[in-house]
């Protein structure tokens, strides 16, 4: 593979990863399974969101998480890379507790790409420097070598002239790869996307899903909250359908998708065929 | 709602139409800044008629009232304008215009402490590590108190407490210091809520893109929230240091014959004559205004590219 390598194992923890002392360079990511979600349940005040999620994602899959707005996709990913605290059960990352006491939140996220629905790029830096923030900040790598990543990558996926614009000056789409782009960069071993195609312009909905295709097929591991059922079914190896915080159904897509068993995820997919968005 | 004839209905639909819809007559034509403070040629007949008859009145007012003549003596003499502004050794009189100089220096030193000491403060509040918890305690009471408390106060309690207390280094300074050090403390406590306010203006999805990246809570405010509060806030930091400028003055109570207000003070107590004021005041315009209009470009512009860009900050 090239420098501009989005698979999982040009980088990735080993060992005590997590804990201090942690370094890069270690051995590549070990251990089957990519995450692992035990139990986990999370409220915000008396709401309870997640009521006991049990979800293996194993290297290289890639996960689609259907269902309502509401079900609860969104803080799945939140609480995976910790920006919500869970309030029971555990989460596991290549096979390490990342819920427990002690363990250094920023070393984990580290290792962990999310993408948000509205971007969320810096306004004040351009591009360029969106890019290399968190591998110069976080990572130390010196800024001329994230510099030379960071275009690698731009170019990749056609966005080279961008690079000393500031995200205003972009469209939605191109915000959305740049946002992309700039969780690659860390080099993760895992993407969270969260319905990245959510807050854009239809007609480029599919530059930013043509994306997440290429990270697919190039072997990376992927959590995906998505309405856009269509692409759920090409890409995912796995689609979860969600509901009221818990996963009903689960399974290949073409098995959800054409014969649920759970009559609540068929009368969610049946309203999805009724809106024409499968 | 009032039962109308159909008439009526008909026109009102119609308005409203127009309302939603197509620009009203003679509105939104102009482009330019001052064309939408006025409104057209009409607007600005009326308007400079307006500004005519109102300054009329107040010059009329200071010709012909009673202690007219009085007051010009007093505060509009020319000669004591221009000795006032030059000085005079040999009558014992300080020149206002060297003493706004003196005022100048104290300002921008003070500024520049300013704007540091309120961002450590405002930063300080802003951190959630339990380590951190007295200093933020410290943070809150420091800005409760010293908004809450005169500068006049703060000045007579450093320039009047500090050489009391015969504390070597602190006490021997002279009155420039104490009187830096009493707007430093005052001004910080200003200035850092204005920080604050910047800083609780970045939504929320920066931090959470800034610290999803691994960035810890220190680096995500250093490389992404302040930097974006900053922006924020340049306004309404500008209008402070206006402020600040013209309370500069106040130090002059400490007795030191340092900056413009004061020596106005002499040549008044001397003479008997206030145009001396008068210049001092002329001279703090002269600084304050452009200031004020320095300031409301970065708004206009602000408020402008918020228009234009929607809501995205440089």
């Amino acid at each position: 593979m090239n420098e501009t390598d989005v698979g999982p194992e040009s980088a990735g923890p080993g060992g005590t990863l997590f804990g201090s002392g942690a370094g890069r360079g270690e051995p590549g990511f070990t251990g089957a399974q990519a995450v692992r979600l035990e139990d986990v349940h999370k409220s915000f005040g008396a709401l309870e969101v997640l009521r006991g999620i049990n979800l293996s994602v194993a290297a290289h899959e890639v996960i689609c998480l259907i269902g309502a707005s509401g079900s609860g996709k969104s803080t799945l990913l939140r609480c995976v890379n910790l920006l919500e605290p869970v309030n029971s059960g555990r989460i596991l990352l290549w096979d390490q507790d990342v819920t427990a006491s002690g363990v250094d939140e920023n070393a984990v996220r580290r290792h962990i790409g999310i993408v948000f629905q509205s971007f969320n790029l810096f306004p004040h830096m351009t591009v360029l420097r969106n890019i290399t923030l968190g591998p110069t900040r976080v990572l130390g790598v010196p800024r001329g070598e994230a510099e030379d990543t960071a275009r690698a990558l731009l170019a990749r996926f056609g966005l080279s002239e961008k690079q000393d614009d500031y995200p205003d000056r972009l469209s939605g789409g191109q915000q959305q790869r740049v946002a992309i782009i700039r969780a690659l960069a860390m080099k993760p071993g895992i993407m969270l996307l969260d319905e990245v195609t959510s807050a854009l312009d239809p007609e480029l909905v599919s530059e930013v899903l043509g994306v997440i295709r290429e990270l697919a097929e190039a072997g990376m591991t992927m959590l995906i909250a998505t309405h856009e059922m269509g692409f759920a079914r090409d890409i995912a190896d796995r689609v979860c359908f969600l509901d009221e915080g818990v996963i009903l159904e689960q399974g290949p897509p073409a098995q959800v998708f054409t014969a649920p068993v759970n009559s609540r995820t068929q009368l969610f997919l049946r309203r999805i065929v009724d809106a024409g968005r499968l | 709602m009032p039962i109308r004839g159909s008439r009526e209905g008909a026109y009102l639909d119609e308005q409203s139409l127009l309302a939603a819809g197509a620009p009203p007559p003679g509105g939104f034509a102009g482009s330019g800044r001052g064309s939408h403070l006025l409104g057209g040629q009409r607007a600005a007949a009326i308007s400079t008629a307006s500004t005519v008859v109102f300054i009329g009145g107040v010059v009329a007012l200071f010709v012909f009232a009673p202690g007219a003549a009085a007051v010009r003596h007093t505060f509009f003499n020319p000669q004591q304008m221009k000795q006032a502004f030059l000085g005079d050794p040999s009558l014992g009189l300080f020149s206002v215009g060297k003493g706004l100089i003196l005022n100048i220096e104290m300002f921008l030193i003070a500024e520049v402490l300013i704007l540091f000491c309120a961002l450590v403060i405002a930063v300080l509040r802003q951190l959630r590590n339990p380590v951190l918890f007295p200093f933020r305690m410290l943070a809150v009471v420091y800005t409760d108190v010293f908004r809450g408390v005169p500068l006049i106060i703060v000045i007579y309690g450093i320039g009047f407490g500090a050489p009391a207390l015969y504390i070597r280094g602190i006490s021997t300074q002279s009155d420039f210091v104490y009187g830096i050090a009493a707007l430093v403390l005052s001004y910080s406590a200003y200035v850092a809520e204005v920080y604050r306010a910047g800083i609780n203006s970045v939504h929320q999805s920066q931090v959470a893109a800034a610290r999803s990246l691994g960035l810890s809570q220190w680096k995500s405010l250093r490389f992404v929230v302040l930097p974006q509060a900053v922006r924020t806030v340049i306004p309404p930091l500008l209008n402070d240091f206006i402020s600040l400028q013209k309370d500069t003055a106040l130090v002059s109570t400490l007795g030191a014959v340092i900056e413009a207000n004061r020596a106005a003070q002499i040549d008044s107590s001397t003479l008997f004559v206030y145009s001396s004021y008068t210049v001092a005041a002329a001279l703090f315009l002269c600084l304050t205004i452009p200031l004020a209009r320095f300031t409301d470009r970065l708004i206009a512009r602000d408020v402008g590219r918020r228009l234009a860009g929607g809501g995205a900050i440089r």
